[in-house]
């Protein structure tokens, strides 16, 4: 009844950071190099993005547009895409997802990695020699951000809201508020528009939006939007539809907003169920599996590219990390050693996490991308191995606000003592 | 047989024979009872638009043993006989039971020397399989356990159980059976005549020869609209959190506070959904209506939480929910017959009448024909098969010989939960076919997981309504 196949490469998610990594490999000569989607669709979150911003500054794109670019591109170079199909577990006896150690899989070192799927044909069996997980970002539902009050119809994520507007034409209310005030709330408020509802207000806790200035104005002044910023939604109110969010300030004031929809937007986490079920070493910070420059994580054979990574980064920074992957994965299915776990790569508060974040001979990433959870002026990033200062950059010259990125060049790895203590990296 | 599951329009002009107000776990299983009689005539009437709406929706999904119960009560005879009947019950129509244990965890020393009293209080309600684990014996049953644990009280027979497909198998098996359904009718007034009883409902007049008020929350307002000032129902509220699937692992039993002067504490249970509960808070209100969270109840949950399992706060939440349970006060359920009204209240029903809910019934039946109610000849009820929701049974994305028959079975559309379309489309064609979304997700899990809609939410609504077009 399952069908066992063997494959050289299997993909786990048909987003940009798959497609990309599935193209290059295609088309680089891997062998069968097949893409498990569980969606009908493959092109990832950008299939309901239907917004700009995707592409380059010289070929710009909206986001259905760039999903269908990439899915082109994997199935022209010969990737196997296979839509439908839910990637279950790893065969054999899974490791406890609650923790403890990695495993090198059920047979040991050297073993290939063994995934069960099941579609509509069926469970199958499939052997890969590589596996590259890139099964994306969620962002973090009401339920998760603990918001109490009542449970009412009406309470959206931007992945929902776009797909009810976008891909099903479904009706999502006549008034919303749009919790956050960065870029995907940006988006969300623009298909609550684009759905014929009004958007009642941004509300976020920070002291101002997380997007450009411009943007944050534009929707102020245009739609007259207010932004209510040091604020965070404190209440849902309402039986049956929502009728209203209660709102409170830094301060402690507390006003309630009338609306029949509330969309969470932000607060991204990794969709790690895959990586915890093989039991790969997860990074405190990301939450998502711990890789090295070549996005090689802790389980031989397997990587992991795009924003299981790290939650959030653009479409196009995934996709660049997919094809990233794919070298790393030619030279292994070539028979380059898989290194050793490495020093861990960690961030000091204010910055929330960075990745890649082991490092190993390995080669160094393109760069590091990291997060701040309060804004920074003009910053100076440091780092240190063992008290050693290794690096120190400024890698911006304005303000840094929390959930917009933050790159740190990858050019200091090499002065790493391989022997030594992990790396750190903090503020000066 | 005709199925009757209305939940608009003007009811049927008749006399029914027995009318039971809630179509709550208890109603329904008292509904499922009277249906093995075939001359009588059953309604079976709700305020909401589905069954199990109320206190049956919300609670801790567990399969009681009664050893805590107290000796003497009918509730303790009532649950001791319920969990036998209910465990037979659910392995013959798909409810999904496991049967974990409980652990009854003493952090102090003056829970530690509560658990041999318990020991003998569980001997009382003739329960006799309890026994003691010392610190050794409980870490390695549970090595997930937070430091500073003293001992355990074991009871093996505490269960979890899916209280949704529960009372979803007692209404479908009666409405299958002949009973009526008559959803959205909420009763205003009820005047009692010689021949029986007219109620006023939202949906127009009813009339019954018997009345039966398993209304729950709401039996006090029943009770007093017939007279009777016997209790009263103050819901208390119970606010838990449901923890990610990938915290199942942490815990392998029901993880009970020890009831001490303080009152009862918060648990930590696996669910058969594989999920983990932590939780119930246990607040007084005054309003039937107040089932939200609160910020202060949740900090408090979580609190709690920490030091019983501490790894269990690392995980992601996936849900949050409240339940009011009827307090009346008293340490017993308030189940009264009034023959010369032709009237039986089932009230007080607490956290143990899932449980307890078959043998409520068969008890119900009986004061119902001590009012003079002839039941006729009985038979048994065609037996159902409800949709596995359970973890620890196959779902139909993991059996071949379903999938094969059918690829829709195979096609999942909630990932978190591993819903498939067949699923969906299956619940959109049963008996009593869910009305809303939320109605949806306890019959299949849809949208019940950790993403709540973000990945699945538009592609299940879509289905749903396409579905009962």
């Amino acid at each position: 009844m399952t069908t066992s196949r063997s494959v050289d490469v299997l993909v786990v998610g048909a987003g940009p950071a798959g497609l990309a990594a599935a193209a290059r490999l295609a088309a680089a000569g891997a062998g069968r190099v097949e893409v498990l989607e569980r969606e009908q669709q493959a092109g990832g979150v950008p299939r309901h993005c239907a917004h700009g911003g995707f592409g380059t500054w010289t070929r710009p794109l909206t986001g259905p547009r760039y999903a269908r670019l990439l899915t082109e591109a994997a199935e022209r170079a010969g990737a196997v895409l296979r839509t439908g199909t839910t990637v279950l577990d790893w065969a054999g006896t899974g490791p406890d997802p609650a923790g403890g150690p990695a495993c090198p899989g059920p047979a040991g070192p050297g073993a290939r990695p063994v995934l069960t799927a099941v579609g509509p044909g069926g469970p199958e069996t499939i052997e890969a020699r590589a596996v590259v997980l890139a099964t994306g970002a969620r962002e973090r539902p009401r339920t998760a951000r603990l918001v109490p009050g009542t449970r009412p119809d009406g309470v959206y994520t931007t992945g929902e809201l776009q797909q009810a507007v976008h891909l099903f034409g479904q009706d999502i209310g006549a008034r919303a508020v749009v919790v956050g005030a960065e870029d995907v709330s940006y988006a969300a408020a623009a298909t609550v528009r684009a759905a014929g509802a009004e958007v009642v207000a941004l509300v976020t806790e920070h002291p101002r939006a997380q997007t450009g200035r411009a943007r944050a104005r534009s929707v102020r002044l245009c739609h007259g939007v207010p932004l209510l910023t040091d604020s965070t939604v404190a209440e849902l109110l309402g039986r049956g539809r929502l009728s209203g969010v209660r709102v409170r300030h830094r301060d402690g004031r507390t006003a309630v907003l009338s609306c029949d929809t509330v969309v969470f937007t932000g607060d991204f986490v990794p969709d790690h169920e895959l990586a915890r079920r093989g039991g790969l070493t997860l990074d405190p910070g990301t939450r998502g599996p711990a890789v090295d420059g070549a996005l090689h994580t802790s389980r031989p054979g397997v990587f992991a590219a795009g924003n299981v990574l790290h939650a959030v980064e653009r479409a196009g920074t995934a996709a660049g990390e997919g094809a990233g992957a794919a070298g790393a994965v030619l030279d292994f299915l070539a028979g380059t050693r898989w290194p050793a776990p490495g020093l861990p790569l960690a961030v000091e508060a204010p910055l929330r996490w960075i990745a890649p974040n082991r490092i190993t001979p390995a080669v160094p990433p393109a760069r590091y991308v990291l997060r701040t959870s309060t804004p920074l002026t003009r910053p100076v990033l440091r780092i240190h191995q063992n008290g050693r200062l290794l690096h120190s950059e400024r890698p911006s010259l304005g303000t840094v606000l929390p959930n917009r990125p933050l790159t740190l060049t990858a050019r200091w790895t090499g002065g790493v003592d391989p022997e030594g203590g992990g790396v750190r990296v903090s503020l000066a | 047989m005709t199925v009757t599951v209305t939940a608009a329009g003007p009811l049927p002009p008749r006399t029914y024979d027995v009318v039971i107000v809630g179509a709550g776990v208890v109603g329904c299983a008292l509904a499922r009872e009277l249906a093995r009689h075939p001359r009588l005539s059953v309604a079976l009437v709700e305020a909401q638009d589905d069954v199990g709406q109320g206190i049956s929706k919300a609670n801790t999904a567990i399969l009681h043993t009664g050893f805590d119960a107290a000796p003497g009560t009918l509730e303790a005879r009532l649950v001791r006989e319920g969990y036998d009947r209910l465990g037979a019950y659910a392995a013959e129509s798909g409810i999904p039971v496991e049967r974990v244990g409980a652990l009854l965890v003493a952090w102090d020393e003056e829970q530690l020397a509560a658990l041999p009293r318990l020991t003998g209080k569980a001997e009382r309600n003739g329960y006799h399989e309890t026994r003691l684990l010392n610190p050794g014996e409980l870490y390695a049953r549970e090595p997930h356990l937070g430091p500073g644990a003293l001992g355990a009280l074991h009871v093996p027979g505490e269960s979890i159980i899916c209280p949704w497909t529960t009372t979803l198998a007692y209404a479908t098996q009666a409405v299958r059976a002949g009973v009526h359904l008559h959803l959205n009718t909420q009763v205003t007034q009820v005047s009692w005549e010689t021949d029986g009883h007219r109620l006023l409902t939202s949906r127009g007049p009813l009339l019954a020869r018997r009345l039966v008020n398993a209304a729950g929350l709401h039996a006090d307002i029943v009770d007093r609209l017939l007279g009777h000032e016997d209790f009263t129902v103050t819901p208390r509220r119970g606010q838990l959190l449901v923890y990610d699937k990938l915290a199942r692992p942490l815990v392998r039993h029901i993880l009970l506070p020890v009831p001490t002067a303080l009152g009862k504490g918060v648990l930590v249970a696996p669910t058969v959904y594989g999920n983990v509960l932590l939780g119930p808070t246990a607040e007084d209100l005054d309003d039937k209506r107040a089932t939200g969270s609160t910020a202060d109840g949740l900090a408090g949950l979580r609190d709690k939480g920490r030091r019983i399992l501490p790894a269990l706060l690392d995980e992601e939440v996936t849900a949050v929910y409240a339940g009011l349970r009827a307090a009346t006060g008293q340490e017993d359920y308030r189940i009264a017959a009034h023959p010369e009204h032709g009237y039986v209240t089932v009230g007080g029903i607490r956290s143990t009448g899932l449980t307890a809910s078959m043998a409520i019934a068969a008890h119900v039946t009986g004061l119902l024909a001590g009012t003079g109610l002839d039941l006729g000849p009985g038979r048994e009820p065609e037996p159902v098969t409800m949709p596995n929701l359970g973890e620890a049974f196959p779902r139909p994305y993991q059996r071949p010989e379903l999938m094969a028959a059918d690829p829709e079975y195979g096609t999942l559309v909630c990932h978190c939960e591993r819903v498939s379309r067949g699923e969906i489309r299956d619940a959109l064609a049963t008996t009593i076919p869910p009305r809303t979304l939320e109605g949806l997700r306890r019959r299949t899990r849809a949208r019940a997981g950790r993403c709540q809609g973000f990945y699945c939410g538009a592609a299940v609504r879509e289905l749903f309504e396409r579905g009962r077009a």
